[in-house]
């Protein structure tokens, strides 16, 4: 048995229709990569120990005093030797990563387009609207480092940034969320189904659902519900709709829209979930976004939102500074204020009542564990799927 | 008819939002973009190579020699070897492009566009 958990190899992903074709060398390439995320996450705690050996005792030798805070500690330790290794081989893992996806999908752009058509084809549960435009947020600068981000299109009709995604998040988590990379929806789904066994939602509306891999788990455990995913970007949402479709699954419409001013009816939905997606928004529409839950969510309505883990008060200020690396690092820059705001203000703010708020860890639940993951290991900050869920019942 | 996509070049693009520096002098930075890649590309041929032998050593179809002296028999055994270096060499200095694309079209650092979200 390995001493580490071993990612699982490349060739364990799910396939679908829409699924990129991938040659040996590219699945080679993935599996080099999974592990060496893995790799550095080890080489990540080496960080903790250069700060407290290294760069927190010369700071006091030179200052005469502690560091204070986490500008303090940025400044401090991007001097030291190790933290900059390990932060410009994250960055080139992350930049190779990207560069393998795009060159995979980049060279079938046009078979996978239409192959998405095809599959598209006369269904009226894919809507979508160009006078929808992209959020400002989104074009200030591409989200995890993918060039052109969600939204932009090389061809007509691409979809070339969602097939990019689902075949690399699979490589950059190292196969924690599972096989469908739906760990984050499962998680939810087992969740509500234990707590409120009697939930029968009518209505779901799952916002910012990119490529749909955590509304999928949903729309299965509540095949009578009518399900809808909505996103700005085009090219995820015609990835999403035939992935969807081949997948079997028919009860999700996917629909081009803002979650920030959706043309949905008030109090039409029973459920409003998101995951992963209120620290890809921005400082002013992550309000307007929580009024429209609001506005759409029915009283007596469940809405709840899978997020990296809030900083808390007795997190040290060198925990902090590492959980920030990602946001600026990774691009996810919203992350790196976002974490200043409580969720429970950010819901009370929108209407929520303080006593309906709630808030509960989660962990991804993997098809792929197989009872050899054995070894303990280090928590890989911004990328364990390890998650903090808020929401609140609308009273 | 569409025009084919220069697959080799968008593969390496830059993401918008500057590229952060940890080492005092880029050229380390440069140096050890290269090498990572070129590491990554050993290992994918170290899987190659494996998958070969375990197949070779099931099969028992191809000798030593014939290896050793295998030479590209057709113009397509040409160009597909030759788009296969165009390519491994787009993937290995994919720094140098990015740079590139950065000094031909400037960006705002990260800290600057979160100030930017945050009024967004």
């Amino acid at each position: 048995m390995s001493a580490r958990n071993l990612p699982p190899v490349y060739n364990k992903i799910a396939q679908h229709a829409v699924f990129p074709e991938m040659n040996h060398d590219e699945r080679a390439r993935y599996n080099f990569l999974a592990n060496l995320n893995k790799h550095l996450a080890h080489v990540s705690q080496g960080n903790k120990v250069a700060f407290e050996n290294r760069v927190a005792p010369n700071f006091e030798k030179e200052h005469g005093r502690k560091i204070t805070s986490t500008a303090e500690l940025k400044e401090a330790i991007s001097k030291d030797a190790h933290y900059q290794v390990w932060s410009s081989l994250r960055r080139s893992t992350m930049e190779m990563r990207q560069q393998a996806g795009r060159s995979i999908v980049l060279r079938q752009a046009e078979e996978l387009r239409d192959k998405v058509k095809a599959l598209n084809a006369g269904k009226d549960s894919l809507v979508l609207d160009d006078s929808v435009e992209v959020p400002a947020y989104l074009l200030a600068c591409d989200n995890h480092i993918m060039p052109g981000s969600y939204h932009t299109e090389l061809i007509e009709e691409d979809v070339t940034p969602a097939a990019n995604y689902d075949t690399g998040l699979f490589v950059t988590t190292a196969g924690l969320l599972g096989r469908y990379s739906d760990g984050g929806g499962k998680a939810i789904v087992s969740w509500v189904k234990k707590t409120y066994p009697d939930f029968n939602p009518k209505r779901i509306l799952d916002i910012g659902c990119g490529m749909g891999h955590n509304v999928l788990p949903i729309a299965k455990a509540f095949p009578d519900a009518e399900v809808i995913g909505i996103d700005t970007g085009a090219p995820m949402l015609r990835y999403a709709h035939a992935r969807a479709m081949d997948l079997g699954i028919t009860n999700v419409k996917f629909m081009q829209m803002d979650a920030a001013k959706t043309s949905f009816e008030d109090e039409s939905f029973d459920w409003v979930q998101s995951t992963m997606f209120f620290h890809e928004t921005g400082g002013k529409s992550i309000y307007r976004i929580m009024d429209e839950v609001y506005r759409v969510l029915r009283p007596g309505g469940l809405t709840l939102h899978i997020e990296q883990p809030q900083y808390t008060d007795d997190m040290s200020l060198f925990e902090k500074f590492i959980r920030d690396w990602d946001a600026l690092y990774n691009n996810e820059p919203y992350w790196s204020k976002m974490h200043d705001i409580e969720p429970i203000e950010l819901m009370e703010s929108s209407g929520f009542k303080k006593e309906d708020f709630m808030q509960i860890g989660a962990k991804a639940e993997n098809d792929l564990a197989d009872g050899s993951e054995t070894a303990d290991e280090p928590e890989d900050h911004g990328r364990s799927p390890i998650w903090n869920v808020f929401g609140a019942i609308k009273n | 008819m569409e025009e084919k996509l220069d697959y080799i070049k968008l593969a390496s693009n830059k993401p918008k939002g500057k590229r952060p520096y940890f080492h005092d002098d880029p050229a380390v930075e440069r140096v050890l973009n290269i090498t990572m890649a070129i590491a990554g590309e050993l290992a994918v041929m170290r899987e190659r190579m494996d998958s070969i032998e375990r197949l070779l050593e099931k099969k028992g179809v191809v000798t030593r020699e014939d290896i050793e002296t295998f030479v590209p028999e057709t113009k397509e055994q040409e160009e597909q070897r030759q788009t296969w270096h165009a390519e491994y060499i787009g993937r290995v200095l994919r720094i140098v492009q990015q740079e590139q694309e950065e000094l031909e079209n400037p960006d705002k650092d990260l800290e600057e566009i979160a100030n930017d979200i945050n009024e967004m």
